[in-house]
């Protein structure tokens, strides 16, 4: 089955790009192929001017899913990106602990993840991306899963950790409203086999509050992003002379 | 008292009811002995009882380890030679449609007399379990787990270490408990083979010259060895699977 269709695009480094498409267009897809994590059918991947043929370790991954171990506590779950590089995790254990505390889990560091809220666990997988300092942050739809206002203040924390690092970040999603508010680019894909139809340049001034959201300029973009959903068919809206 | 009160109150109202009954109808001891019967044959006996379940005991220990060290790696190679897992595997499963006690007589009948053959029976019986709640566990990794731990730079090694193996271990202990109760049948069906010692033989020289006491006391023997051996697992992975444990009894008390 193909995800894809032929796709180019390029980041630049210290840029926070969006992708947003319906399901299914291969978002996660492209995700897997820059982490170097699945080969590509054609094509290549170049990161820094090296053709990603193998695991990319020099960056951090955030799935929707946390994916915790659930026998170690949060500290521990984020100290294993050290474990995993055969790095003795003793020495970063303050830079964890500081990190946790910058998400709002001071206190929770010994807390093992079944204690934990859905939007807890992510703010630990977001900190073990996060803690070996890599130049480059993929997430894969990392706030599906929670609920609304857990999303908001995620996505406000996302910014924040962001603008202090300004690492790059590829931030796949289905929330055109998140895409817009975080990114610098809007990468919009069609359906599958998904290639990509529009790139929008997001020029608001940072950092963004939510309230943002009801800004003209910002709906300017939300709106052109619906439109090319309306246009592919991924989105049908009411007719003019349609009673609803 | 809300824990242990209701079934130490419901075994004491059947101790007291099937005394009353064997008494007031009078039935003959041969047939059936009363509670208070079986306790003096226990402590009439006690030493012959002892003999007999130190050696069923040992039989049981040995197969239940053997299946432990056995199974473990057996089922560590399903999960990591396709090569294995396409001609072992599938055989393996299938071999568990025969029942295991059918083929004890053709064990015992080979291995001869003595200890090592009923230690066979109750490692045959009892491994299963613990390969296939092996292989599930192992393979019950999350894929983006896996994919995190390449990012990480991890090779399969690691990754069994810090991840496949922990991540696997209440599934193991699932296994393993199964085999735990498995491994006493295993002895003792052994012993009912063909045997000179153990409580599988008590039990049958007992009921042989009708004295059913003694049969009783030797199966009440049993059931505390079969008891102990379950609690010192449950114990184990208590200690070991501390999150996994916590986690079931929220599920169970429905706090989650």
């Amino acid at each position: 089955m193909r995800a894809l269709e032929s796709v180019s695009f390029d980041v630049r480094a210290g840029e926070f790009v969006s992708i947003v498409g319906p399901s299914g267009c291969g978002k996660s897809t492209l995700v897997m192929l820059i982490g170097g994590l699945l080969p590509p059918s054609g094509g290549r991947v170049v990161i820094d001017g090296a053709t990603v043929d193998h695991p990319q370790t020099n960056l951090g991954i955030v799935f929707q899913n946390p994916v915790l171990l659930a026998w170690r506590r949060a500290i521990d779950n984020v100290l294993l990106q050290f474990e995993m590089r055969d790095l003795a995790p003793g020495p970063y254990r303050e830079r964890a602990r500081a990190l946790l505390a910058g998400v709002g889990l001071e206190g929770f560091e010994h807390c093992y993840p079944h204690e934990l809220s859905g939007g807890m666990r992510q703010r630990v997988s977001i900190c073990r991306a996060l803690i070996h300092d890599p130049p480059l942050l993929l997430m894969d739809e990392p706030f599906g899963a929670l609920d609304a206002l857990t999303r908001d203040q995620l996505v406000l924390d996302l910014q924040r950790l962001w603008s202090r690092g300004r690492k790059t970040v590829v931030f796949i999603t289905h929330s055109i409203t998140e895409a817009v508010l975080l990114s610098d680019r809007v990468l919009v894909m069609t359906p599958r086999p998904g290639t990509i139809d529009t790139i929008i340049d997001v020029d608001l001034p940072r950092p963004r509050r939510l309230a943002i959201r009801e800004d003209p300029r910002f709906a300017k973009y939300t709106r052109a992003i619906h439109e090319r959903f309306l246009a592919h068919g991924v989105l049908r809206d009411l007719e003019e002379d349609e009673d609803p | 008292m809300s824990r242990w009160g209701p079934p130490v109150l419901a075994l004491a109202l059947t101790v007291v009811v099937w005394e009353v009954v064997v008494v007031g109808f009078r039935v003959p001891e041969y047939l059936l002995p009363t509670p208070s019967g079986i306790a003096a044959a226990t402590v009439s006996e006690w030493r012959y009882l002892a003999v007999h379940s130190a050696v069923t005991l040992y039989e049981i220990l040995w197969g239940f380890v053997l299946a432990i060290v056995v199974g473990i790696p057996l089922a560590m190679l399903i999960v990591y030679s396709p090569l294995f897992e396409r001609s072992v595997y599938p055989l393996l499963v299938a071999s568990q449609s025969v029942p295991k006690i059918a083929i004890a007589p053709l064990l015992i009948f080979w291995a001869g007399l003595g200890i090592f053959p009923k230690v066979l029976v109750a490692f045959a019986v009892s491994f299963f379990p613990v390969v296939i709640d092996t292989v599930v566990g192992l393979r019950a990794v999350e894929p983006e787990m896996l994919y995190l731990a390449r990012s990480m730079g991890a090779g399969e090694r690691k990754i069994f270490v810090k991840i496949r193996f922990p991540n696997a271990l209440p599934n193991i202990f699932a296994g393993i408990k199964v085999a735990a109760t498995l491994a006493v049948v295993g002895a003792i069906v052994g012993e009912f083979i063909q045997a000179d010692r153990g409580l599988g033989y008590a039990l049958q020289q007992a009921t042989s010259v009708l004295n059913t006491s003694l049969g009783f006391a030797a199966i009440i023997v049993l059931a505390v060895i079969g008891i102990l051996l379950f609690v010192a697992v449950e114990a184990l992975e208590r200690w070991l699977t501390p999150w996994s444990v916590a986690r079931r009894s929220e599920l169970a008390s429905g706090t989650l």
